[in-house]
């Protein structure tokens, strides 16, 4: 190597355009690419709420699903605190919620009340109401999120109008361990929550996650844990007792069990 | 250009005789995190292929231009830039796979290969000439994943690649999956004993007594 090329000014040189060379490369490829990611990222949502009420099952083409979606489901805004849906946001303004963002920006939780270490809540959270062929109301999806052993745990929760028997739950993003914690993923784990019941008659939270195998089929309540993995099903078990409580959706919840939804 | 011998030294050699895992024993980090299934260990071993050969042929072309003071920040920038958009493109064209790899494909920054072979021989090869031994090096980088992949899935899942070979007790079959082998540590054991069958053929990988 010249020694010319350690002089200050070749270095600069050299440095700088590198530099500039790479930003060049690196943003025209995010910005290109984006249109697609944004697409790809709003189909994986669609996807997964289509599967938390039992629409699609395993994959679909895009186009079918964005379909699906569009027919069955419209989107709407619910206030956690009060429970009560925004009547003025329609599906348009409610899919421009961006409920990650304000998650990350909203209300430190009280320690105390944090039973899912989620940290931070919004003032307001999406929901997806889901139609049948006649346009009757057939059941609402909610997103619900909580700490497993490694990793924030991510599921839609589609529940009935009786706000109370579960659909399905189907979560779609964790990074519990493959194969143990992991197996939260596996339909035929998450097959056991459809036909539950969330909340007993005093409408307090029933739903139990047992050590495998302690489940009673005929119970309403109970579903059996994955072995080999205690503390993801505890993440679990906490993302219920916080979703379904004061914090959470139970607001909303308790007004639908009121027939919020099924009166108009 | 160099002749056949060597441009087939350079491709094939990383393979088995001067594999980067198993002799260097370098880049082991991502081989214990992907490798629990075949689908996740390929596509790193695509990115890290293409990372590899690329960062090679760029440095090499300009490695009579770098500043040797600030060498190495030259080629973490070269290389970081082609992770950027290697996952740029993944998250575009396979979103699957990009959610399960998550962090790693990021992490092939710190890949002690692609830098270790930056330095080692981009630095002072022709371009083509390193562009092949990136690849050659993707190719032993990419054995050793799979292999240990390969055993990992299928007796820790039963499944290969996804596919069902061994039906689980869970799911009404008679394998008994071996939890032990979807954890990190088992990848270790893995890779230990594919060095050692490796160094009882090849007497001439074992590190002399002093």
């Amino acid at each position: 190597m010249s020694s010319n090329n350690d002089s200050i000014s070749k270095t600069l040189i050299v440095v700088v355009s590198l530099c500039l060379v790479c930003a060049i490369v690196v943003a025209t490829a995010a910005v290109q690419l984006r249109p697609t990611q944004q697409a790809n990222k709003k189909l994986d949502s669609q996807i997964n709420i289509l599967r938390s009420v039992g629409l699609i099952e395993g994959s679909a083409p895009a186009a079918k699903v964005a379909e699906l979606f569009s027919k069955h489901v419209e989107t709407r805004l619910v206030n956690l605190k009060t429970g009560e849906i925004d009547a003025s946001c329609d599906t348009a303004c409610a899919e421009a919620y961006d409920y990650r963002k304000n998650l990350k920006e909203g209300e430190a939780l009280a320690q105390s009340e944090d039973v899912a270490s989620i940290r931070r809540i919004s003032e307001q959270a999406p929901i997806w109401l889901t139609y049948d062929e006649n346009r009757n109301l057939k059941a609402v999806v909610l997103p619900v999120h909580g700490y497993g052993l490694w990793s924030t745990m991510h599921a839609f929760l589609a529940v009935e109008t009786d706000g109370n028997t579960i659909i399905g739950l189907n979560y779609y993003e964790q990074g519990e361990t493959p194969g143990l914690g992991g197996e939260i993923e596996n339909p035929r784990w998450k097959a056991q929550f459809t036909g539950k019941k969330l909340t007993n008659d005093a409408g307090q939270l029933a739903l139990t996650i047992l050590k495998p195998g302690n489940a009673d089929p005929q119970s309403d309540y109970q579903v059996d844990g994955l072995s080999g993995a205690t503390l993801t099903a505890n993440g679990v078990q906490n993302t219920f007792t916080f979703w379904i409580g004061e914090n959470g959706f139970g607001p909303f919840l308790t007004k639908v069990r009121q027939g919020a939804l099924t009166n108009g | 250009m160099a002749n056949a011998k060597e441009i087939k030294t350079v491709l094939f050699g990383p393979v088995f005789a001067n594999n980067p895992i198993a002799l260097q024993v370098l880049g082991i980090c991502s081989a214990l995190a992907v490798t629990t299934q075949m689908t996740t260990a390929l596509v790193m071993c695509l990115a890290l292929t293409f990372v590899t050969a690329f960062s090679n042929f760029f440095i090499s072309s300009i490695r009579n231009h770098i500043p040797s003071s600030v060498r190495i920040i030259v080629q973490m920038t070269i290389i970081a830039s082609l992770v950027i958009v290697v996952d740029q493109f993944l998250k575009a064209y396979a979103y699957d796979l990009s959610k399960q790899l998550s962090v790693f494909v990021g992490l092939i920054i710190t890949n002690c290969i692609v830098m270790g072979r930056a330095e080692a021989y981009a630095m002072k090869s022709t371009p083509g000439m390193s562009f092949l031994d990136g690849i050659g090096n993707g190719l032993g980088y990419s054995v050793v994943l799979l292999v240990v992949a390969f055993i990992r899935e299928l007796g820790g899942s039963g499944s290969v690649f996804g596919v069902q070979i061994m039906p689980l007790i869970s799911e009404g079959g008679w394998y008994q999956p071996m939890g032990i082998l979807l954890m990190p540590p088992s990848a270790f054991i893995i890779i230990a004993a594919f060095i050692w069958v490796l160094r009882a053929y090849r007497p001439e990988q074992v590190e002399k007594k002093v």
